[in-house]
């Protein structure tokens, strides 16, 4: 009887997406809703905890370290949506011309970064901005007549060292989703556009770029959750979570401080709470505006 | 086609251009690549470097990474071992799953497909914290399950095995019905063998994350001989250690498997990547 009943075409499906909703309730939704418990709890671990309402979200409101750590998130979010985006988007179009020779190579180049973990990679960049001056880029402004800089001493210099980590990463990877977006824009749209005297900047801008729309708006939606949610770069670089006045301190850098190294459980909660508020309120925004809500035809 | 004067200039223009770009796009490679055979006590005194001088160039690092009294090769073999389980594990679930959404109009299908969407777009580092406390909770710290378990049902798999599968001909299941196969039957007989070309994209992008991945094995492996690779590799990074030497020949010998892979398996590393982004 049970078999009959598992292997009707009516329970079957259930069968097959049943691990996703085990996965989902117990990995997913579970952890989420005792996240938001937690946020209003003050926890220990491996002791009793304590409700205390929002006094963890009044906290947060006025803890200036926390403040540090959105606007350097924040600021971090922005820089490799203006970088990551346009360049990569250009280099697609560049390299995909008829007449570019070594196509394959090139892409395959731009790709490599990607392969290296976090962790080498980030060890990679920290000993190239070193501040000694025989250090890769010290011994490159040596050759221009400059100083050493401390690079992962200051504010500008080390922001400078983990947008050039991010850029390293992932221009290849987007230049990689823009080239497969081109790749579904037939040719004879150009050519009509050619017949119409269009020049090329002009086929750029109204036939690339209205076409590329759901690929943009997908590396848009990607790179703003990765932006907000960015934190081992920022580990590596600095070899831990404290930099110099927190200079790379990011929203899980904060979460991770007071969860793990503090065992405050119930504060990193609600900083937890806040930044999904955050990825979700400015990617939900983005969506309405660049329009995924509306149907498509 | 000739090329006209004009064409050659633009040729050359691009080539020159994606030359340079690519001239820093390699350069943390090579000087990762040449420091590998430079004593540890270089990188420490002048930092990461271009400067190839065949004087203080040797085997050293490499003789030590192979005969070296430490436990790199341990946490080698643990990631090769973890990233295995994972991706056999994530796959097999995935395709299920992936295959139930495809093949069957249910009951609660959108609102669960939804939900598949939406794990896209929560960050994954808000669930730190209670995932840990779960974990902590039911005694699988230090655990590879604890690794394993969160990610065995994967959002992005899943997604890109049901775009797959909606190309698939109904047909093909009504014709298994009619030759008497199971529900089950059709799934493991017919549908599995066609998906085999979409596993090897699936298996090199969770492969390349697994051996990559970081934070979370970080948090719940607190047993050095547990480690993975690139949790070993930072814990040679101390500010007291002068483990550079193995540090970076650790760090280039563990670029080198994946760049092997990635050079014989490039489509998929590529499909896999971008699977998401143009929607089908």
């Amino acid at each position: 009887m049970i078999k009959r009943f598992l292997y009707s075409q009516k329970v079957a499906p259930y069968v097959f997406v049943l691990p996703f909703v085990l996965v989902f309730a117990i990995f997913w939704v579970y952890p989420l809703l005792s996240s938001f418990q937690m946020s209003f709890q003050q926890i220990t671990l491996g002791q009793d905890s304590s409700f205390v309402g929002l006094d963890n979200y009044s906290k947060l409101l006025t803890d200036t370290v926390f403040l540090k750590a959105v606007v350097n998130s924040a600021v971090y979010m922005v820089l490799t949506l203006v970088i990551l985006i346009p360049f990569p988007m250009l280099f697609a179009v560049l390299i995909n011309n008829r007449l570019m020779w070594g196509r394959e190579f090139f892409k395959s180049s731009f790709f490599f970064p990607a392969l290296t973990s976090v962790v080498v990679a980030g060890t990679i960049f920290r000993l190239m901005f070193g501040e000694m001056e025989g250090s890769l880029i010290n011994s490159v402004l040596g050759l221009f007549g400059l100083e050493p800089v401390k690079f992962l001493k200051g504010q500008t210099t080390g922001f400078i060292a983990l947008l050039s980590l991010a850029t390293w990463r992932w221009t290849g990877v987007n230049m990689l989703y823009f080239l497969s977006g081109l790749k579904s824009i037939p040719d004879d749209y150009y050519e009509a556009a050619s017949i119409d005297g269009a020049s090329s900047f002009q086929k750029f801008t109204r036939i690339t770029m209205p076409l590329l729309k759901p690929v943009t708006i997908y590396v848009l939606t990607i790179s703003i959750y990765a932006g907000l949610a960015m934190f081992i770069e920022s580990m590596m670089l600095w070899n831990g979570n404290n930099s110099p006045k927190n200079i790379g301190l990011t929203i899980v850098g904060y979460l991770y401080r007071q969860g793990i190294e503090k065992n405050n459980l119930g504060y990193a909660a609600a900083v937890g709470i806040v930044l999904l508020l955050i990825t979700m309120i400015i990617n939900l925004t983005q969506l309405a505006f660049t329009g995924l809500f509306k149907k498509e035809d | 086609m000739s090329v006209t004067r004009k064409e050659r200039v633009v040729r050359i223009c691009l080539v020159v251009l994606f030359t340079i770009l690519c001239f820093f796009v390699l350069v943390p490679f090579y000087a990762v690549t040449i420091s590998a055979f430079k004593p540890g006590e270089e990188l420490i005194r002048y930092g990461l470097n271009l400067r190839f001088d065949l004087n203080v160039m040797s085997l050293d690092n490499f003789v030590y990474l192979f005969t070296g009294d430490h436990a790199y090769f341990t946490w080698f073999f643990n990631s090769l071992l973890l990233t295995v389980v994972q991706v056999v594990l994530t796959l097999l679930i995935s395709a299920t799953v992936a295959y139930g959404f495809s093949a069957y109009d249910f009951r609660g299908k959108n609102f669960l497909f939804i939900c598949v969407l939406l794990i896209m777009m929560v960050p994954f580092e808000i669930l730190l914290l209670p995932l840990y406390k779960l974990i902590f909770n039911i005694g699988l710290m230090n655990s590879y399950s604890a690794i394993v378990l969160p990610g065995i049902a994967s959002a992005a798999t899943i997604f890109f095995f049901r775009q797959y599968l909606s190309g698939l001909p109904k047909e093909l299941i009504a014709a298994g019905r009619v030759d008497g196969a199971t529900e089950y039957g059709i799934y493991v007989r017919l549908i599995l063998p066609i998906m085999k070309p979409s596993f090897a994209a699936m298996a090199i992008l969770n492969g390349m994350n697994s051996w990559n991945n970081f934070l979370w094995p970080f948090m719940v492996l607190s047993n050095e001989g547990k480690y993975t690779l690139p949790i070993g590799l930072k814990t040679l990074l101390t500010p007291y250690g002068n483990n550079y030497d193995l540090l970076i020949v650790g760090s280039f010998f563990s670029i080198l498997p994946i760049f092997l892979l990635f050079i014989a398996f490039q489509k998929y590393f590529i499909d896999g990547m971008t699977a998401g982004a143009v929607k089908g």
